[in-house]
């Protein structure tokens, strides 16, 4: 195992479990204020300081870790549970109506980016972390497809899969049976890039208030928070950008040395 | 190829069709009635009605849908609620600061890239290749806006080499702008460049490993000879699809940036917008930025097809 596949698991597990943490145990209550206490420097009594109402900057890092954690893995799990079956229907039936309009329809959404989905989402609905959710789950969606179809396509050929088609197992049945486990090693790479790429584009919404709503502490509004204040007390922003940083660097480590223990025939080729 | 374009422009058109319904029905069902929001909660029945037919909202959704396209096609974008201005001209303004700012973005991250490539793949698995893939690595998980917090901080505050935000506009000259783009473009430019540089050097790999570059060798170039004479050239096809493609994101890109530099484009008009629920403005404006990526994605990929034939009988 590769020493960055091993800084990438040791990261991302870090940050899960501090989420997790969370849940029970935070160094303070991450919405008790303390004005006496604000805006006070890294060290001490607050480990990362505290923000401009007194609040523990540590505690609310551990609960916003959490929201972000948790925005990108609703988006991911409806990326993945649309887009994978979306992906082997089309795989299935390629070439046919049915293969056309799901490609047709991945164009269609492709040719939103992913922020301006996300601005028609909250200007007609209102801002919310669940309509951040449903933006980016809707950008995964076609990301899966297109990573499924792609990978079961070449499958459909083999030997094997015509093997079962002859024994009489219909379509949907091969696709979950025999198609589904030779590319889940794909799909799981992929769905560590989106989600290191979910917890990015929590921030980035959030940061323009279009995700998460106060008082709900999250990475990217508490550096939104942050933004009025960083000259007075530049750790404010820096705290909860370098654990974004981690997260994602952590997250993309990951995804890259899995790619490489499953799929041996990666190995050999020119990184 | 002509086979191939007509194909091209038969989806682009398709995606543009499906693109502008979608927007329109979701402004559509988008609650609140722009008539009363401008008119305030004193409002009297009839003013209401008579402003409503004034702005056209009270014919029929379809005729409404083809009034706003067409208009869209002949440079009439309707007219802002709040402002009462042409949104075309509220767009005119701020797209010569968002455009120019996705275009200096661009350079940079090109810039940037395309020699780092280089001397990753050159000196692979030196430490010159693993400290640019460690930086690619660290440029990919650094969100934009942030590191733009960050240059803010040193660049602006503490050196005060450039402006922290707001933009002089053109007319005060060409480096007042300039100056005032930088740091905007630089923050821009860096997640881009970590992506490119990555692509470059993975591309000039794959085609150092070819056999025409050996028999380049075997004629007598030398290393450095082989390189650039024959790898590059091979290697910037890939190269070029992905600049391509990241115009398109760093156009939607500045929506963000704009926020944390006060510029005034695209982005914070966008928003502005949407707090004033000046959905009109809204919609003609998302319209735009996708009808711009939707026309950037498919000359890219007419370009691609362009320089490399096989592609055409693909898709």
């Amino acid at each position: 195992m590769s020493r960055p596949f091993m800084l990438g698991a040791v990261l991302s597990a870090g940050f899960i479990l501090m989420a997790l943490l969370s849940l029970i145990w935070t160094p303070y209550d991450h919405t008790g204020l303390n004005i006496p206490q604000k805006l006070l420097p890294p060290g001490g009594a607050h480990l990362l300081g505290t923000d401009h109402l007194g609040r523990d900057i540590l505690s609310m890092v551990m609960v916003g870790s959490r929201t972000s954690l948790a925005v990108a893995l609703v988006a991911l799990a409806i990326g993945f549970s649309v887009g994978v079956p979306l992906g082997l229907a089309a795989a299935a039936n390629k070439g046919n109506w049915l293969d056309e309009a799901i490609m047709r329809g991945n164009d269609i959404v492709f040719a939103f980016p992913l922020l301006v989905m996300a601005i028609l989402i909250t200007a007609v609905f209102g801002p919310s972390a669940v309509n951040a959710i449903i933006a980016f789950g809707l950008f995964n969606i076609p990301v899966f497809a297109r990573v499924t179809r792609g990978a079961a396509l070449p499958l459909w050929e083999r030997e094997f899969i015509m093997a079962a088609r002859v024994a009489g197992k219909a379509a949907p049945r091969v696709s979950l049976e025999h198609i589904l486990p030779n590319i889940l090693n794909v799909l799981i790479v992929q769905a560590t890039v989106q989600f290191a790429l979910g917890i990015q584009v929590e921030a980035a919404l959030s940061f323009v208030g279009l995700g998460v709503q106060p008082p709900t502490p999250s990475l990217g509004r508490m550096l939104a928070d942050a933004q009025t204040l960083v000259t007075l007390a530049p750790h404010l922003a820096i705290v909860p950008g370098v654990a974004i940083i981690l997260i994602v660097l952590g997250l993309n480590l990951l995804g890259d040395g899995l790619r490489d223990i499953l799929d041996p025939r990666l190995r050999r080729r020119p990184a | 190829m002509q086979r191939y374009i007509v194909k091209r422009l038969g989806s682009l058109l398709f995606s543009l069709l499906v693109a502008s319904v979608v927007i329109f029905v979701v402004i559509e069902i988008a609650p609140g009635d722009p008539a009363a929001f401008m008119l305030g909660i004193n409002a009297q029945p009839d003013t209401l009605a008579a402003l409503r037919a004034e702005l056209g909202l009270d014919a029929p959704k379809i005729q409404r849908y083809f009034a706003w396209i067409g208009g869209m096609l002949s440079g009439d974008f309707g007219t802002s609620y709040t402002y009462r201005t042409p949104v075309s001209d509220m767009v005119a303004d701020r797209i010569a600061v968002s455009i120019p700012l996705a275009v200096f973005a661009l350079l940079l991250s090109v810039l940037i890239a395309i020699p780092a490539g280089i001397l990753a793949a050159a000196k692979r698995n030196k430490s010159a290749d693993l400290a640019v893939l460690g930086a690619t690595q660290m440029g990919v998980a650094v969100p934009n806006f942030w590191f733009a917090m960050m240059l803010v901080l040193v660049f602006a505050i503490k050196w005060r080499w450039f402006p922290a935000g707001g933009f002089p506009g053109w007319e005060d000259g060409l480096w007042p702008a300039i100056r005032a783009l930088t740091l905007p473009a630089i923050a821009l430019a860096l997640p881009q460049a970590a992506i490119l540089t990555r692509v470059m050097r993975s591309a000039l790999l794959d085609v150092l490993g070819e056999d025409y570059m050996r028999t380049a060798r075997a004629k007598g170039l030398s290393r450095r000879q082989t390189l650039w004479r024959h790898g590059l050239r091979n290697a910037m096809i890939p190269v070029l699809t992905i600049v391509g493609l990241q115009f398109s994101f760093l156009f939607a890109g500045t929506i963000i940036i704009e926020q944390v530099f006060y510029l005034p484009g695209l982005g914070r008009l966008i928003f502005q917008s949407i707090s004033n629920r000046d959905l009109i403005v809204v919609e003609s404006v998302v319209m735009l930025v996708v009808f711009g990526v939707i026309v950037i994605n498919f000359v890219v990929d007419l370009a691609y097809a362009a320089v490399d034939p096989r592609l055409r009988d693909r898709t």
